[in-house]
């Protein structure tokens, strides 16, 4: 968007939303929507809160945990699917179906089988983040140009060199595509799981400050967790950008 | 063949693992199975369908209608993309279920909310979906019916819109799977009716085999939705998909 | 052998030009792809622009179909000046454009149907173009099931059946095969012959520009200029099988390739 010549920043138009909120709150339209100013004042004091905090910190833990399983499990089983016909036609379905499937009617099964705690929001996680990691995965191994294998070969190396310094690279952008859809996922797959629970993490807070209708309070852990999950899914972006330059040369 | 081996042994798996079995709260394969028979024939699951897919359905006609317009107006004009393409990104990063209790204080525990749910999780991509496929309209489809002298009216309406529809069809799509985790969600947050209430009930009776046939049941249905939507697609868009210009 | 007529500028004044570009340049940002060029199409011939990639040809040609606006400088179709695209011109494209959801005829017809043409009649003269250019029994088919070399039959029929008097075409050939090339420069050098037309071609291998043009300009790069413009002479009315052994043919494929050998990277 151009205005007398000048671009104007990509993100800029939040401000004037920003605003709008402003005004729709000063009016006082309604209660559910304080103005944004008393949002953000409300929220540079909830901030240093322990209970913010200890929400944070729980849902942070959680949120890595279940990151860190959905892609220490789910890249090496990518390409081995991507490697093996076999266990590609064993796997590929199961993958499909639990990739559509909506997950969250899993989580009562996961709340009596685990407990209602950490651990069943950390499955909940990466059962969100894990099947698209598999899947870009896979995808990635399969398109690796033939001539880069034939030319692995012709230049005598190991399986194991041919894996680590071709394959693997060669998968990359694929596999890095697939970790940021993946921690896209697994950010509403915490919050999700932590709402279902609902007596850990934000889920306990929203449960607070919607039972006693504290209102800028609600708004404040919202934007809070918006603007975490917007940069987050950014920066991963940005990520991916820093290697698609050979995604496009292959 | 392999596919019916891969099934066989999941299922085994979870027949053993009823068997032992792993947890007071694991019933085998075959009492999950029987207790959806049960269902199937006694009717109440149909019953509960009935009422899952009420939200459903609305939240996603809805999302359609709306999304697909504010789509096509945010691809061609660039001041709409600015003014509200950011709001769709931040909205496609974020985790929108945090928005549910609020829309409960706002329109209580009733359809109202269940149907916003849907609509919240179903939105962005189809409005995502479908500023893009117009935004990634071939230059040189628009310059070739340019130079045969087409309206704006002709761009839009033989060029734009048939070159977009099978991306914004997958979106369409992609809007349903988000729909069904937003409908599940607001049954199991809000109010248990329908197969949230199976799944609810059954559980605070400790009757495992129907709360897992209901969560069975109400999987199996979006996949095989979904992949007919998929078939559909694929039928639909054949020479489409195909970029017939690289090869 | 006759000499080679290397400035023709003053011949070509004398015939009468279908298409005329003057003074025309064209800027990107502080890029210059043209710069102050001027050239005439003589009516009824296939004039070539050839030239390094690079060279602007393919703006130029745009800035015929009136797809793009020139800096300064004007061009004239028969002796009316270019504003936008129009009916008396028709554009060929490298890429081929072919409308992919749509069937061969629809897609042969899609000009006619812009132009409001109704249904029976624009597909009635789309079969005639489809037989034409040798795709007769595809007209239900669609792009994705054709080889590449059918699909720019495809959008040579198209180009054809608004029957626009000068036809531009660009690169047309470059994405199709060594073999179905030969054919269509063979098949060019026929509807030229039939169709009366004005051909304005663009294309960066030397050989074809001089195996199918009455005149072919080379342009060169930075800035972009015409350097000179070639009228072969004798070999014109030969057969098509005998064009590429005469010796004229010959030395002007070699001069061209002296002229440009410096500015190919």
């Amino acid at each position: 968007m151009y205005v007398y010549g000048h671009k104007l920043p990509a993100l800029s138009s939040l401000i004037l939303w920003a605003l709008l909120w402003e005004v729709v709150g000063r009016l006082g339209l309604t209660f559910f929507i304080p103005p944004f100013s008393e949002v953000l004042v409300t929220l540079v004091g909830l901030i240093p809160t322990p209970a913010f905090l200890n929400a944070l910190f729980v849902t942070a833990y959680a949120f890595l945990a279940g990151v860190f399983f959905a892609i220490a499990i789910g890249i090496p089983v990518g390409i081995l699917m991507g490697k093996n016909r076999i266990l590609d036609e064993l796997l590929l379905p199961w993958v499909n179906i639990f990739l559509s499937a909506p997950l969250t009617a899993l989580v009562p099964v996961l709340m009596v089988l685990f407990g209602f705690g950490t651990r069943t929001v950390i499955i909940t996680t990466a059962l969100f983040a894990i099947w698209i990691i598999i899947l870009n995965a896979r995808a990635g191994v399969r398109q690796i140009n033939r001539s880069l294998v034939e030319m692995a070969r012709s230049f005598g190396a190991s399986p194991m060199d041919a894996f680590v310094k071709v394959y693997f690279w060669a998968a990359l952008p694929e596999i890095l595509g697939g970790v940021r859809i993946g921690v896209i996922r697994a950010v509403k797959g915490v919050i999700i799981g932590q709402l279902l629970i609902s007596i850990v993490g934000f889920g306990a807070l929203f449960e607070l400050y919607s039972s006693k209708f504290l209102m800028a309070e609600f708004w404040a852990v919202l934007t809070v967790l918006f603007g975490l999950a917007f940069a987050l899914s950014e920066f991963l972006a940005y990520l991916e950008r820093k290697v698609s330059y050979y995604a496009a040369a292959r | 063949m392999l596919k019916l081996l891969s099934a066989l042994i999941v299922f085994g798996a979870w027949e053993i693992g009823g068997r032992i079995p792993v947890s007071y709260a694991f019933p085998t394969f075959i009492d999950s199975m029987a207790a959806l028979a049960r269902m199937t024939f006694d009717g109440s699951i149909f019953v509960a369908y009935a009422e899952t897919l009420q939200p459903l359905v609305v939240g996603v006609l809805i999302s359609a209608v709306v999304g697909i317009g504010l789509g096509l107006w945010i691809g061609l004009s660039k001041g709409f993309e600015w003014l509200f393409s950011p709001i769709f990104v931040v909205m496609q990063a974020a985790p929108l279920a945090a928005l549910i209790p609020i829309l409960v204080m706002v329109y209580g525990i009733g359809l109202t909310s269940k149907v916003f749910v849907v609509c919240i999780m179903a939105m962005p991509v189809i409005v995502l979906n479908t500023a893009s496929a117009v935004r990634n309209t071939p230059a040189s489809l628009k310059e070739m019916a340019t130079s045969f002298l087409a309206r704006d009216r002709d761009v839009l309406l033989k060029i734009i819109l048939p070159a977009a529809s099978p991306v914004i069809f997958s979106g369409l799509r992609l809007g349903v799977s988000a729909g069904f985790i937003g409908a599940i969600l607001s049954e199991l947050k809000i109010t248990p009716t329908g197969v949230g209430d199976i799944i609810t009930y059954s559980r605070s009776i400790a009757d495992y085999p129907s709360m897992y046939a209901a969560i069975f049941s109400i999987i199996l249905l979006a996949v095989i939705f979904l992949n007919l939507l998929e078939k559909l697609e694929n039928v639909l868009f054949e020479g489409n998909n195909r970029g017939y210009a690289a090869d | 052998m006759q000499p080679i007529k290397s400035d023709t500028r003053r011949a070509v004044t004398e015939t009468d030009s279908a298409v005329s570009v003057r003074n025309v340049s064209k800027v990107y940002g502080d890029v210059q792809a043209l710069k102050d060029l001027s050239l005439e199409f003589p009516r009824g011939e296939l004039t070539s622009l050839l030239g390094p990639s690079g060279c602007g040809k393919t703006t130029l040609l745009k800035i015929i179909a009136g797809l793009l606006e020139p800096t300064s400088g004007q061009i004239e179709v028969n002796g009316a000046k270019v504003t936008g695209p129009g009916p008396d011109r028709s554009f060929v494209f490298q890429d081929f454009a072919l409308l992919p959801w749509a069937s061969v005829i629809r897609n042969v017809a899609f000009g006619l149907e812009l132009r409001g043409v109704a249904k029976s009649e624009r597909e009635a003269i789309a079969e005639k173009y489809i037989r034409e250019v040798g795709l007769a029994g595809f007209e239900k088919k669609f792009p994705h099931q054709l080889s590449g070399g059918m699909r720019q039959r495809v959008g040579l029929a198209r180009a054809l059946s608004v029957n626009a008097q000068v036809l531009l075409l660009d690169e047309p050939f470059s994405a199709v095969d060594e073999q179905t090339r030969r054919k269509f420069q063979e098949d060019l050098l026929e509807l030229v012959k039939t169709e009366k037309k004005t051909f304005i071609f663009v294309t960066h291998s030397i050989e074809e520009a001089v195996y199918v043009s009455d005149q072919i300009a080379i342009l060169l790069p930075r800035p972009s200029r015409v350097s000179e413009i070639i009228r072969p002479s004798s070999f014109r009315d030969k057969s098509v099988d005998n064009i590429r052994r005469d010796p004229e043919y010959l030395d002007i494929v070699d001069r061209i390739w002296a002229s440009l050998r410096s500015y190919v990277e």
